[in-house]
């Protein structure tokens, strides 16, 4: 019960720090928009905003949650993080509310993305987008846990060069902006290794009003995988000094 | 209030920050904890307050076993770091209340509790401030204000004026004095400041290369040696100062640092 009380209590000031700052939700999600915008017109000549708007999702994702860590870095610069943990405050729930807070921000991103492709002429059905907010908040726990479990371990300064750039190739090998099946087969491989191709590809399906599919299945497995492994990951990492 | 044996901390890499610290802290005393920069103060702070795994050694820290019983230690002592633990963007009251929540307090108490704290610490009326906008000995207060607010029967105080002018430094030894006078709270205060030692500690314990190497009243450390500064020097070969912080132009040169290194020997 303490474990779900300190969660909540953490997510909830993360979250009201993150709304108050609204410049930092405009700016994780302005890339992907600029996208749609400038990018998005041109590929719907050749597609369609069903195909396009899932692959700016990975993207969001990628570049909000996967930046989370850039908050722990400076949580632990300014004292703030170990004056939390002399707290009696459940250890988990130190790591977990700050990243369910990071998935939060993603979810309003998300939305932001999503109401911005409406506007451009996406058409997919409520039970559809539903689900793929769904897979992005699950995205969005993985993410921002792994992320914090990086910038705890490296440089801190190193932190936001190189994870800028470890982002961009994640983003491609998604097959965000074309489809992978028009790949040769060495990067359509590459790509299958990656959990992004699998999430976005399912987000496609559902979408375009398939559910019950194997890209779906696959979509699903890769990210609650994805999520419980960087979870465990970020946990055993959090908690690695404290007596 | 606290008992170690043989406390240790050897960090991978091999390097030995403390060996074998044993430290005893009644109830309702202000032990003052000297040593100058990397003689193991810090880690061993970090180790007490549950921060840092000790490598050997027992400790009791608040009637709690530190190795079995770590979170019973958290829920009864405070502690405040060196560098504090203030962001620079959010309301220094919010922030406040989430941490007095952490301790268990529903809502509406944390904010009464709150309130409490800083009335007392005089920072009334400052709550709605962001960390980056207090003054140095505001930031200092508030820091205090984060060990205090869950009421600990044991506070723990790493190097609590470094930084500060002599009007903010003096305003904080009042407070931290009136702490133990009026709620009988147990301190153990880190410090290289020997003025601050003298003026607020009931009882010293000097540290020197991760070992203990002295302790008792400042009148009995100071014994024969007239100051402390001379004492200092005696024990530990070393003066406080050397890191030249606050020193006196030409306090302690190399030289005399040499010659103390007998002292320290016949000492410990």
């Amino acid at each position: 019960m303490n474990a779900i009380r300190d969660t909540w209590l953490v997510f909830r000031h993360n979250t009201r720090i993150a709304l108050r700052q609204k410049a930092g939700i405009v700016f994780g999600v302005l890339q992907p928009l600029l996208y749609l915008v400038l990018f998005g017109p041109l590929f719907a000549t050749i597609g369609t905003w069903e195909t396009l708007v899932p692959g700016l999702l990975a993207q969001v994702a990628l570049f909000s949650a996967g930046l989370a860590g850039f908050g722990i870095v400076m949580d632990a610069r300014s004292g703030v993080l170990e004056r939390l943990r002399v707290t009696p405050a459940h250890r988990t729930a130190l790591l977990l509310g700050r990243v369910l807070g990071s998935s939060f921000t993603l979810l309003i991103q998300s939305v932001v993305l999503l109401a911005a492709g409406y506007a451009f002429g996406l058409r997919a059905p409520l039970p559809g987008v539903l689900a793929g907010l769904v897979l992005m908040a699950l995205l969005g726990v993985g993410l921002a846990a792994l992320s914090n479990a990086i910038a705890l371990t490296m440089n801190p300064d190193l932190f936001a060069p190189v994870m800028g750039t470890a982002i961009v190739p994640l983003v491609l090998l998604s097959g965000a902006f074309l489809p992978m099946s028009m790949a040769p087969a060495w990067l359509d491989a590459i790509s299958l290794a990656t959990p992004f191709r699998h999430v976005v590809e399912a987000i496609r399906d559902l979408f375009a009003g398939r559910y019950a599919t194997w890209t779906v299945a696959a979509g699903a497995a890769a990210t609650v995988v994805l999520t419980l492994a960087c979870v465990a990951v970020g946990t055993r990492i959090f908690n690695r000094e404290n007596a | 209030m606290i008992k170690t044996s043989g406390l240790s901390k050897t960090f991978r890499g091999g390097v030995r920050a403390v060996r074998g610290v044993d430290l005893s802290v009644d109830s309702g005393e202000i032990v003052g904890f000297l040593g100058p920069n990397g003689a193991g103060k810090t880690t061993t702070m970090r180790m007490l307050t549950t921060l840092l795994r000790p490598t050997a050694g027992t400790a009791t820290v608040a009637g709690r076993d530190l190795l079995t019983d770590p979170q019973g230690v958290r829920r009864h002592i405070g502690y405040v770091s060196q560098d504090g633990g203030i962001g620079p963007l959010n309301p220094v009251g919010e922030e406040l209340e989430l941490h007095a929540m952490l301790y268990g307090m529903r809502p509406a108490q944390a904010r009464e509790r709150v309130a409490q704290t800083l009335e007392r610490l005089e920072l009334a009326g400052l709550a709605d401030r962001a960390g980056g906008a207090l003054s140095g000995g505001q930031r200092r207060r508030f820091d205090l204000a984060f060990g205090l607010v869950h009421r600990p029967a044991l506070l723990f105080l790493d190097e609590p004026t470094t930084g500060l002018d002599p009007q903010s430094r003096a305003n904080l030894w009042d407070h931290i004095r009136r702490l133990r006078d009026e709620d009988g709270l147990t301190v153990l205060l880190s410090t290289h400041y020997l003025d601050e030692a003298d003026a607020l500690a009931d009882r010293l314990v000097i540290i020197d290369h991760g070992a203990v190497v002295a302790e008792g009243t400042p009148a009995e450390i100071k014994g024969g040696a007239g100051t402390l500064d001379d004492a200092f020097l005696a024990i530990t070969g070393r003066s406080l100062r050397e890191d030249g912080g606050t020193g006196e132009p030409g306090a302690a040169g190399n030289g005399t640092a040499a010659a103390g290194t007998a002292g320290k020997r016949g000492a410990a």
